[in-house]
C-alpha cells in the first residue's frame, strides 16, 4: 500500500492548521479584514484580535491538539478503537471537580477554583485508575475502571445539578457542562499551556511501546516493554493533557475519538506513527469546528461540543458501517 | 555452564498448583519440546521460563544470570517469546509486524539498516518474503502464524520459547517450521517449543518434557520420554511408538479403560 511520507502528512496538517487559524483570527460577529490587522493599536478591532480571538485560537489549538494525541495514545494502549480520554474516565472526573465548584459557588469570587477543581478532579480519577488497574494489570480491568469512573462521574454531576441551591447555579453548570471556546482570555491560555505541553511530552515518548503493544500485552512484554512504566507515563500525560483541557474548555467530545481514525489509514495503523498527525489533526478538527459555530447564524453561539457532535456523530456511524463491511 | 534452567518453580492460582516444582533445564543447539495434556501447566512454565510471570517459588537462570536480575530489555534482546494466542492489535502491513520483533534493539528513531536485515532474514527463514507488503488482517491463518514466527526470529535471539507455535500449521508449513527451528539449534541457539502433535514432537524435538498436573512426568530424548507407560499416565490413552518413514510416529491407539 502506498503511503504518504510522514514529514509530508505533518507539513499538510500544519499548513491546514495555519490557514484556520488566520480564518479564526478574523471570523466571528465582528468581521475583521486582514487591513485591519496592518495597524497595531490604531485600529479598534485589534482589540477583538488580541484579547479575544487570540487567545481563543490558541487555545483551540492546545486543546484539539491535546485531545487528539490523548485519543491516539489510548486507543493504542487499549487496543480498543472506541478509547478516548472520556473513556477512561478522566474527563468526567475532572468535569466533577469543576462542577462541584460550580455548586459551591466558589467561582464568583474566585475564578481560578474551576480550573483548579478540575484538575484536582482529573489528577483524582487518575490516581484511581492506576490504583485499581494495578494489582491485576490487564488492559480489560483499565477500561473497566475507566468505565466506574465515568459512571461515578456523572452521577455526581447528575447529584450536583438536582441538589442545585438555584437556578443560576444549574444553569452555570449546564453551560460549563458544554463545553465551549468562547471568551477565553490570556490567562486561560498561561494556565492550559504549562500542563498541556508536559502531558503532551511524556504521551510521544510511549511510541515504540504502543506500537508493541499491537502485539497484545503478552507480546509487548515479551520484547521487553515494561507495562508498569507504560501505564504511569500514560495516566500522567492523559491526565494533565486531557484534565487540563477539560478544565479550560469543558468537555468536548469525538476529537479524541475520532482524529486517530483520520490519520489511521494515512500512517499503515501503526499507533506510534499515529500520535503526531493525531494531534495535529485533533487541532485542525477543533479549530475547524470552533469557526464554523461562529459562522453558524444564530442568536446565541452554538456550543463547539454541541457542533461537534453533531458533526462528529454521522461521521463516526459512517465510519462505523464502513469497517463492519470490511470486517465482513 | 550456558543454558535455560528452571529450578523448584512452584505457582498456585486460587488454591490450585499450577505448578507443582518442576525442575527442567534445556540446552542450547537442541530443540526441545515441551508436551503434555491439557491444562498441565505447558503455557506457564514457559511463561515462568520466559520472565513473563513471577513464579511463587524457584528459580529460572538464563545462560548462568538470574532471569529476574536481567532488565525486560535485556532479556527480551536474548529471548524471544512467542504466546499462545498472539494479538495482531491493528491492520499493520508484515514488515512492520514483523520489525516490532526489533523493539528491544530500536532507540527513539526507529528501524536501522541493521534492524531491516533481520526483518528482511526472518521474512525470508519464513517464506514471507513475497508477502512483506500484506495486511495481516488479508493473511491466512497459517500465513499469520509464519508472519508472527518471523516476528519472533526478527530479534534474531539466543533463545526461542514458543508457545505451540505449530497449530494452524498445514503439513508442509509445519516441516518447514521444523526445519527453521532445527536450523536455529544447528547454529548453537536454543530453541523451546509446546506442542500438541507428539509424531511432531518425537520428529523435531531433541529433548521432550512431559508435563502432567504441573509435575515433569517424563524428561529426555524423545525414545526415553516417549514410552506407552508415560503416554498413558499423561493423556490416559493408549499410544505406542513406531518408527515411520520420516521417524517415529505416535500411533493411539485408543482411551485406555
Amino acid at each position: 500500500m502506498k503511503r504518504p511520507p510522514p514529514p509530508l502528512i505533518w507539513g499538510a496538517l500544519i499548513a491546514a492548521i495555519g490557514l484556520l487559524a488566520l480564518v479564526s483570527l478574523a471570523a466571528g460577529k465582528v468581521w475583521v479584514p486582514f487591513s485591519a490587522w496592518a495597524a497595531p493599536g490604531a485600529d479598534p478591532r485589534w482589540a477583538i484580535i488580541f484579547e479575544l480571538r487570540l487567545p481563543r485560537t490558541v487555545l483551540a489549538v492546545v486543546v484539539g491538539g491535546a485531545l487528539g494525541l490523548c485519543g491516539a495514545a489510548l486507543q493504542g494502549y487499549t487496543r480498543n478503537p472506541l478509547a478516548d480520554p472520556s473513556a477512561l474516565g478522566v474527563s468526567s472526573m475532572a468535569s466533577l471537580g469543576a462542577v462541584l465548584t460550580l455548586y459551591f459557588g466558589l467561582t464568583a469570587s474566585t475564578p481560578w477554583l474551576l480550573p483548579a477543581g478540575a484538575m484536582v478532579g482529573a489528577a483524582i480519577g487518575v490516581a484511581v485508575l492506576l490504583a485499581l488497574s494495578n494489582t491485576a494489570s490487564s488492559i480489560a480491568t483499565f477500561i473497566l475502571a475507566g468505565m466506574v469512573l465515568n459512571t461515578m462521574a456523572g452521577a455526581g454531576v447528575a447529584l450536583a445539578l438536582s441538589l442545585a441551591p438555584n437556578p443560576w447555579a444549574v444553569n452555570e453548570i449546564v453551560n460549563w457542562l458544554l463545553g465551549s471556546l468562547t471568551d477565553r482570555s490570556v490567562e486561560e491560555v498561561r494556565l492550559a499551556l504549562p500542563f498541556v505541553a508536559v502531558g503532551c511530552g511524556v504521551l510521544l515518548t510511549l511510541g515504540r511501546d504502543l506500537d508493541a503493544l499491537t502485539l497484545g500485552e503478552t507480546g509487548a512484554r515479551s520484547v521487553g516493554v515494561r507495562m508498569d512504566r507504560v501505564r504511569l507515563l500514560l495516566g500522567l500525560g492523559v491526565g494533565l493533557a486531557a484534565g487540563t483541557c477539560v478544565a479550560v474548555t469543558g468537555v468536548i467530545g469525538f476529537v479524541g475519538l475520532i482524529t486517530p481514525h483520520l490519520m489511521r489509514p494515512l500512517v499503515g495503523a501503526r499507533p506510534g506513527a499515529l500520535l503526531i498527525p493525531s494531534a495535529l489533526a485533533g487541532a485542525v478538527v477543533v479549530l475547524a469546528g470552533d469557526v464554523a459555530v461562529r459562522l453558524i447564524p444564530s442568536a446565541g453561539e452554538v456550543k463547539l461540543s454541541v457542533a461537534m457532535a453533531a458533526i462528529g456523530g454521522p461521521f463516526f456511524l459512517a465510519l462505523l458501517v464502513s469497517m463492519r463491511r470490511r470486517m465482513a | 555452564m550456558s543454558g535455560l534452567k528452571a529450578a523448584g518453580l512452584r505457582l498456585g492460582l486460587n488454591g490450585r498448583a499450577i505448578l507443582g516444582g518442576v525442575d527442567v533445564s534445556f540446552a542450547r543447539g537442541e530443540v526441545s519440546a515441551v508436551i503434555g495434556p491439557n491444562g498441565a501447566g505447558k503455557s506457564t512454565l514457559l511463561a515462568c521460563l520466559a520472565g513473563l510471570r513471577r513464579p511463587d517459588d524457584g528459580t529460572v537462570d538464563l545462560d548462568d544470570a538470574d532471569i529476574r536480575r536481567l532488565s525486560p530489555r535485556a532479556r527480551a534482546r536474548r529471548m524471544g517469546f512467542l504466546p499462545q494466542t498472539p494479538e495482531i492489535a491493528w491492520s499493520v502491513d508484515v514488515e512492520t509486524l514483523v520489525g516490532l520483533g526489533r523493539t528491544p534493539f530500536v532507540g527513539a528513531l526507529g528501524l536501522g539498516a541493521a534492524d531491516r536485515e533481520a526483518v528482511a532474514r526472518a521474512l525470508a527463514a519464513t517464506d514471507m518474503t513475497g508477502m512483506s507488503q500484506r495486511v495481516v488482517t488479508t493473511l491466512s491463518g497459517g500465513e499469520r502464524a509464519r508472519a508472527l514466527i518471523a516476528r519472533a526470529l526478527a530479534g534474531e535471539p539466543d533463545w526461542l520459547l514458543a508457545d505451540e507455535p505449530m497449530t494452524g500449521l498445514d503439513p508442509g508449513h509445519q516441516l518447514d517450521a521444523a526445519d527453521l527451528f532445527r536450523k536455529m539449534a544447528a547454529d548453537g541457539r536454543g530453541v523451546v517449543v509446546t506442542l500438541h502433535d507428539l509424531s511432531l514432537a518425537a520428529r523435531v524435538a531433541d529433548k521432550i518434557v512431559v508435563l502432567a498436573g504441573g509435575r515433569v512426568l517424563a524428561d529426555g530424548r524423545p525414545a526415553e520420554a516417549l514410552t506407552p507407560q508415560v503416554l498413558a499416565e499423561a493423556y490416559g490413552i493408549e499410544a505406542r511408538v513406531v518408527a515411520g518413514a520420516g521417524g517415529p510416529v505416535v500411533e493411539i491407539v485408543g482411551r485406555r479403560g
